[in-house]
Formats: C-alpha cells, structure tokens, sequence
C-alpha cells in the first residue's frame, strides 16, 4: 500500500524558504500570489492492511515535528 | 580537577567531537570516553554526557530528528532523567529538542544564510551546573556556526521557560530570529542544557577567547567536588 504523507509548517511559524520563492515568483513577474509556505512529501511503501494508528505514530515519532509542523496522511491504493 | 567521567556522543555527520573531546580534557584534565551513535547502552557511572556540534544524517528530515532516534539515544534520554547533566551543543541542541529532553524546535535562520561569527550572548541564568562560573547578566563573546538555529516555541512554552529561568544565554544582536533572541535554555531540572553557541571553540587564547571556558570549569567542578 502506498502512503503518501505531506509535512506542513504550522501557521504562524516562520517559513523563510516559503518567503524566498515567494520574492522569485514576484520578481519573475507572476503576479497575484499572497503567500508562498514550503512543506514535505514522504511517500512510503507499507504492508496492506497497516493500520492508521501505526502511520500516526510514524508521523508523530519521526516524520513530523509536532513543535512545528502539521501533517496529512493520504492512502493511494493506486498510486 | 581530574577524574571526570565525560561521554562524547559521535553521530555519523557530528563534526565537532573532536573539540568537544579536547575542551573536555583540557579542562578536566581526563579524557572523555568516546561514544559510537550504534552502541545501545553508555559507559555507567558518567559524570556528563555532551553531544557535539556537526550534521549528524546530513541533516536529513529536519537537523538532530536521525539522531535523537538513533539507539544510544534511548540511553541518553534515561541518563538525563535520572539526573545526569547533558550538554547539547549546536547540532546537539536540535538532537535535544527532537529527543523531546529540551522543548521548542530549531528552524532555517530567518535570513536563510548561515551564520558563522563570534556573537555576544548575556547570561541569563547564572544558577545551573553549566552557568554558574558565570554572573549573571554578563555579557560573553561564543562563536556560532549554524544554519537552523532559529529557537521555536510558542507563546506559551516561552513564557514558561522564561517564567522558570530556563534560558541560559541570549543573543544581545540579531543572529538567526530566534525567539526572544533565545541561544540556549534548561530543562525543567537544570540537568539539560542545549545552546546554539559553541562554548568549546573559546576556551584557549589561541581560539580568539576564552569566554566559553568558565561554562566547563563550572560544571566540572561542580561534578567532581560533589
């Protein structure tokens, strides 16, 4: 089963990397964009039938600072 | 001052052992035992546990989240609740705080550069095993060297540890947007101490200075007078 999680940063923690692309699309021209976060995806490959309370754990023990980030996991049986 | 029994932990990555190893010996007067990240248990009967400086995994996932997994880590983290004093400096900072042992997160630097310069930092907290060679409200001059040491909590967490006395050194200029300007805070015992400053780089005069001498001396004489 693939497992795709996405790391975050959580609101109101300082995302200069987000900033720093943000400043680049704006000096490319693009305009309209109001803000710019950079998060993390980690696709796994996991047994069938993993249950979601082990993923949780995965992403709160390592995957995931809970100071700092927020996560999401997606199951795609056909990824 | 001899017979200290001090554990360097090395992290595949950590790159400033070394002169943790050699600040130990200086100013002890006894080697530290050298520690490999694989071992699954620590030397018994330590007097310190420091965790170097460097970019233990690379830095992979986020700064010290490989290392604070890695197994001797597990025997870190009992040492440090039964009382045995752990220093974490720079990389070994991050590795605290993801072992959960110090609270806050160290993030990317605001200015997204990293920094590498003798700061000066005040001492805030001049009560604990490592600070008290210091008085308090002094002004020190450390090296820093470090791209993620940009100190996360929130409110709440900082208002506790200031409220507790738990920040030990603070910046006194802007380094890397740390909260509060906080460099390096105490765990709840005083036992734990992480800083983003390099005390092991100014212990000689050779080094530039020697302002990061008084925080070995201190703990030093606090371990083996007791």
């Amino acid at each position: 089963m693939k497992v795709r999680v996405h790391v975050s940063l959580k609101p109101g923690v300082l995302d200069p990397q987000g900033r720093a692309v943000h400043h680049a699309l704006e000096g490319m021209g693009f305009e309209g964009v109001t803000d710019v976060r950079v998060g993390r995806l980690i696709e796994l490959d996991v047994a069938d039938g993993t249950s979601d309370a082990a993923l949780d754990d995965m992403c709160r023990k390592l995957l995931a600072n809970m100071v700092i980030e927020n996560y999401r996991i997606e199951k795609a049986e056909t990824v | 001052m001899a017979g200290l029994r001090a554990a360097v932990i090395t992290f595949p990555g950590s790159n400033c052992d070394r002169d943790m190893a050699v600040a130990l010996e200086k100013v002890s007067g006894t080697a530290p035992l050298r520690v490999w990240h694989g071992d699954a248990d620590l030397p018994d009967r330590l007097d310190l546990i420091a965790l170097p400086g460097g970019f233990s995994y690379g830095d992979y996932l986020r700064s010290g989240a490989m290392a604070a997994k890695s197994p001797i880590m597990r025997s870190v983290i009992r040492a440090a609740d039964r009382g045995v004093p752990v220093l974490g400096v720079c990389n070994g900072f991050q590795v605290l705080t993801e072992a959960g042992l110090l609270p806050g997160a160290l993030l990317r630097n605001a200015g997204q550069n990293f920094v590498c310069r003798t700061v000066p930092l005040r001492v805030e907290n001049s009560q604990s095993l490592f600070t008290g060679g210091y008085a308090a409200g002094t002004t020190i001059h450390i090296p820093v060297a470090h791209h993620d040491g940009n100190f996360f909590a929130d409110a709440e967490t900082l208002d506790r540890i200031e409220g507790e006395g738990r920040v030990a050194f603070r910046y006194l200029d802007t380094v890397n947007g740390s909260q509060r300007d906080i460099a390096g805070i105490l765990n709840a015992d005083g036992n734990v101490l992480g800083m983003m400053p390099h005390p092991e780089r100014a212990i000689e005069a050779d080094h530039g200075g020697i302002d990061g001498r008084a925080l070995f001396e201190s703990a030093i004489r606090g371990l083996v007078d007791a």
